[in-house]
């Protein structure tokens, strides 16, 4: 392993930041020129990516640094580090910014005279970099003041679209959603600064080692929230369905593939780092809150018929899977079980990898599909596959990786989190082994939906005949963009196929977090989980499958099979035309599981008929409607809105406009507050 | 090396071949029990070369997924008979994948195939599509929970450590809990291969069909390979419940008289459990297709229950 001065790593840092901002600045100075605007962006974030990605490469390899600026923010100071966790997470940045970029230099041409590509460009740079530098700050203020940069500058990108009445909306929930977290956040390492008398995150690990009592538990409950919101776990996951449609699909890309594992991160430092081994139910509160999240989250993906949208919908399904894994590392680690807990963390994480490839890659094709025929909405889509058949490709590609079907990606972390969830019966506890056996049906339900979901996304939106007059016309999208795609979609075969490489990796990163190997053994052709108790060979698995698909042809051609084919039209019951009104709908392929699950969706049917005057065998226009509703908004977010709007028009009593009132009010504030800081 | 190459080659014979009698012994069985004389025995095979002499006729609205996935299907399944420990426990390439590798394979299968059935764009092919992941889905977390079941007695998830622990420990076999899991499976099965009370394999009215909605577009060679597939997915369920649940005959090393030994033990037992499969299908009326999630919930409570006894009974 080559090492290499932290001189350099800090100077490889420099670089790529100043990429970034090289290229922020340069979009609002050419602001007057959009075209010259989107191609310094883009360029920029792209040189910056790679920069990231060397770094990246560099801290997994073991490389580390340092870094401390005492005087640029008071107080603490400015601290960067790097360690695996970070270099990590890191990788995961640069993927998502090295394609996001490249796919974006294309898909925002069309912003071109519509929207403001200066603050694009500007936002977008300062985005990739904010996010960068949030998994190498090393202490709390420089923690916080990159997170909410971070989330601002997604704010600024989600509102590009600002002329629809969509995007307002969910800018306003993104920005309400992120500062709860982010309040949470603030009091939680507060708290724990005032605690461990220190906001220096080296120091906390040894630190709270002792330390119990309610805060301690406090600040779990607080930092949880705060992370998880920006995660998105159900039930703070309702930004995401509004926010990832309404952006621009590169920053879909990057919120759904990239931001959100940012909360992965915290929630990895905060249980693993941070904090040694918790009480169970830490551990217990993340498993069931992940197999909530993951099974609601592909619930309600499947009866949403907006492509974008169920793509939002799987990021909680999926953030849910990694959390399954993170959860149960954090019981294993109660319980002592640390070989265990480095393999269900080693599972989480190389879901997070999986999950960012494969839903950058899902967003990007339904970006692609929406410059195509101009709607997200799958019930006016069809037949695609023929006239974009290098999208159709990468989309199944990405279909078949988010299902978790072998020989893909997704397959092996899913592997991975289903044997560390069943070797959780080492446990000796009743009630952690229950909780356990509901994360394996959860899992094992989430998979089977997952599978159900992409064949809806896929079969309804790319097979069988165009639905609408858009879709007829549709055509393959420029070259950079099946680029990125293309690359993405050879990754997750890739990482399916071989996953050797960066399993390893991943097992030195978790060596440094728990200190035990994980239980588990790779080669190139094998992955062992726990001795004999698992073992998968996903090379010689796709080797085997490919050979068979060889072979069958020329098994039929040697059995002296009729290989003959001839084109004629579907079987329609002897109905002369065959058009795209006879196919099954999204809506009709979802039927059965709103049905199934009624009492989730609890479905609103409308029916309106509007018949003819003379005859009521006559139908003049008809009407459906059906939709799902959201348990959540309903039960849990409108009470909240109502109860902060009352509180909003009481306070309005203290609102007199006299402005001696006022100053009488900061005068009584004054004395409290000496009175409190004595 | 050799004779691992040759135990390889003779579990694909087996399922590649044995598959097309399995579905002609349970028709024969279930004609004979309706008091019908039924087709011949060999009549699956002869179906297959007709429909090989056949040239293939392809909707136009199709793309190459509808022209992949039998092939794929075919190879999935034959890929299966390669990890499962049919024969002996020492098969060559056992260690490719366990037991939740090959649910994972055949939900692969059933993700094509499923695709396939809207690819020509019929309301037909849509309709079997979504009721099969319908049903696919929901016994997921089945067969997950009855692994883990068996998983917590075995300790391995490996197909053929579990073989190899029932074979030499028999009072594993009589534990509550496997045989509730045993129950919990077969019902799976039946779920997964399209049995009755689930699905009707000798249906084609319109409004019940679920399989044979989906495939109703396929024809000439295309068919005679789905056919063959969902014929090979029945064998090995069946095979896989016979020697998971029941390893007697299954051959502990590679000595070529009790392989074969196995594969006579083995055809019995499929035999006997497509028997049960006849029986029940002849004396039960399918159930409509909002009743199977509680069939599917029933069967998953037994699989809790497998596993809660493991716990509790400990």
């Amino acid at each position: 392993m080559t090492q290499i001065g932290e001189a350099q790593l800090l100077r490889l840092l420099a670089v790529a930041l100043a990429c970034f901002m090289a290229g922020a600045l340069g979009a609002l100075v050419c602001g007057r020129s959009a075209r010259f605007a989107r191609w310094v962006g883009h360029v920029a974030a792209i040189l910056g990516g790679l920069g990231l990605l060397f770094l990246s490469l560099a801290g997994l390899a073991g490389n580390t640094f340092g870094f401390f600026l005492p005087r640029l923010i008071p107080i603490s100071g400015v601290a960067l580090g790097l360690d695996r966790l970070s270099a990590f997470f890191l990788l995961v940045i640069a993927i998502g910014a090295l394609t996001a970029s490249v796919y974006g230099l294309a898909y925002t041409r069309e912003y071109e005279g519509r929207h403001s590509l200066a603050a694009y460009g500007f936002a977008f740079n300062f985005f990739l970099a904010a996010m960068a530098l949030v998994v190498l700050a090393r202490n709390g203020l420089t923690f916080l003041i990159l997170w909410e940069g971070m989330s601002l500058a997604s704010y600024l990108l989600v509102m590009t679209e600002n002329d629809r009445r969509e995007t307002l909306r969910a800018g306003w929930t993104y920005l309400v959603m992120t500062h709860a977290g982010f309040a949470c956040l603030l009091v939680g390492f507060l708290v724990m600064g005032h605690f461990a008398g220190t906001m220096d995150f080296a120091r906390w690990h040894a630190l709270t080692g002792g330390w119990h009592g309610p805060a301690r538990h406090a600040v779990f409950v607080l930092l949880g929230l705060g992370f998880g919101s920006k995660a998105g776990v159900i039930p703070l996951h309702i930004w995401l369905p509004q926010a990832h449609p309404a952006a621009p699909t590169p920053v879909s890309a990057l919120m759904s593939g990239v931001m959100i594992k940012l909360g992965i991160y915290g929630l990895v430092r905060l249980g693993f780092d941070w904090f040694g081994p918790g009480p169970a139910w830490w551990g217990a509160a993340v498993l069931i809150v992940a197999a909530i999240s993951a099974v609601l989250g592909v619930l309600y993906a499947l009866v949403e018929h907006d492509l974008k949208r169920l793509l939002a919908y799987h990021s909680v399904e999926n953030i849910g899977i990694i959390l399954l894994g993170v959860g149960a590392g954090m019981l294993f680690q109660t319980y002592g079980l640390h070989a265990l807990a480095a393999l269900a963390l080693v599972a989480g994480l190389y879901h997070t990898l999986n999950h960012a490839i494969f839903k950058s890659l899902l967003f990007m094709g339904s970006g692609a599909i929406l410059q195509a025929t101009h709607t997200r909405n799958m019930e006016e889509m069809g037949g695609l596959i023929k006239r974009m058949p290098q999208t159709a490709v990468c989309f199944l590609v990405g279909s078949v990786a988010i299902a978790a079907l072998p020989p893909f990606n997704g397959f092996i972390s899913e592997w991975l989190t289903f044997q560390s969830l069943l070797l959780s019966f080492q446990i000796p506890a009743r009630a952690t082994n229950l909780v356990f056996v509901v994360a394996v049906a959860a899992l094992a339900l989430t998979s089977g939906l997952a599978a159900a979901c992409f064949v809806k996304a896929f079969g309804i939106t790319f097979l069988a005949l165009p639905r609408s007059e858009h879709a007829e016309r549709a055509h393959e999208v420029t070259f950079s963009m099946r680029a990125a795609m293309l690359l993405l979609a050879i990754s997750c075969l890739g990482l399916g196929v071989a996953p050797f490489p960066v399993l390893s990796f991943l097992n030195k990163t978790t060596f440094d977090l728990i200190g035990t190997q994980a239980d588990v053994r790779f080669q190139w052709t094998s992955i062992a989980a726990h001795g004999a108790f698992a073992t998968v060979s996903p090379l010689w698995i796709a080797a085997a499958l490919l050979v068979l698909l060889a072979a069958i042809p020329i098994g039929l051609r040697l059995t002296g099979a009729n290989l003959r084919r001839r084109t004629y039209e579907t079987w329609g019951c002897g109905r002369a035309l065959q058009t795209a009104r006879f196919e099954y709908t999204a809506t009709a392929f979802a039927n059965p599981f709103k049905r199934v699950f009624g009492l989730l969706y609890r479905p609103v049917k409308e029916l309106d008929i509007e018949f003819h005057p003379e005859s009521r065998f006559f139908m003049r226009t008809i009407a459906y409607r059906n939709e799902a509703r959201s348990i959540f908004e309903d039960a849990l977010y409108r009470p909240l809105t109502r109860f902060a709007q009352s509180l909003g028009r009481r306070a309005r009593v203290l609102q007199s406009g006299n402005v001696h009132v006022y100053l009488l009010y900061i005068l009584i504030a004054l004395v409290v507050l000496l009175l409190l800081a004595r | 090396m050799l004779i691992g190459i040759l135990i390889e080659l003779a579990q694909l014979l087996l399922v590649a071949l044995g598959a097309p009698l399995l579905v002609g012994l349970i028709r024969k069985l279930k004609a004979r029990l309706q008091g019908r004389r039924g087709a011949r025995l060999l009549q699956p095979y002869l179906d297959m070369r007709k429909w090989l002499v056949k040239e293939a006729v392809v909707s136009e609205n199709t793309s190459w997924i509808f022209r992949f996935t039998p092939y794929l299907q075919a190879s999935v399944m034959l890929l299966s008979a390669l990890l499962i420990p049919l024969l002996t426990v020492q098969t060559p390439l056992g260690f490719t994948g366990n037991i939740i590798v090959l649910m994972y394979l055949f939900l692969l299968a059933t993700f094509f195939l499923a695709l396939a059935g809207l690819d020509a764009g019929s309301a037909f092919g849509g309709m079997g599509s979504s009721r099969e992941m319908t049903i696919a889905a929901l016994a997921e977390p089945t067969v997950m929970i009855a692994i883990f079941a068996i998983a917590l007695r075995v300790g391995s998830t490996s197909l053929a450590e579990i073989v190899r622990r029932g074979a030499s420990e028999s009072m594993l076999l009589l534990n509550p809990g496997h045989l509730l899991a045993f129950i919990a499976l077969f019902i799976v099965t039946l779920a997964e291969t399209g049995r009755l009370p689930i699905d009707n394999p000798s249906t084609h009215l319109e409004l019940t069909m679920i399989h044979e909605a989906m495939i109703l577009e396929y024809s000439g060679r295309h068919l005679a390979l789905v056919e063959w597939a969902s014929g090979m997915k029945l064998f090995l369920f069946l095979s896989l419940l016979a020697n998971l649940f029941f390893p007697w005959g299954v051959a502990m090393n590679r000595n070529g008289s009790l392989v074969l030994l196995a594969g006579v033990v083995l055809a019995l037992k499929v035999g006997l459990l497509a028997a049960i499969i006849a029986v029940l299908e002849t004396s039960m009326a399918k159930l409509r297709l909002f009743r199977v999630p509680e069939l599917l919930s029933g069967s998953f409570l037994l699989a809790l229950l497998a596993v809660a006894s493991f716990f509790f009974v400990r």
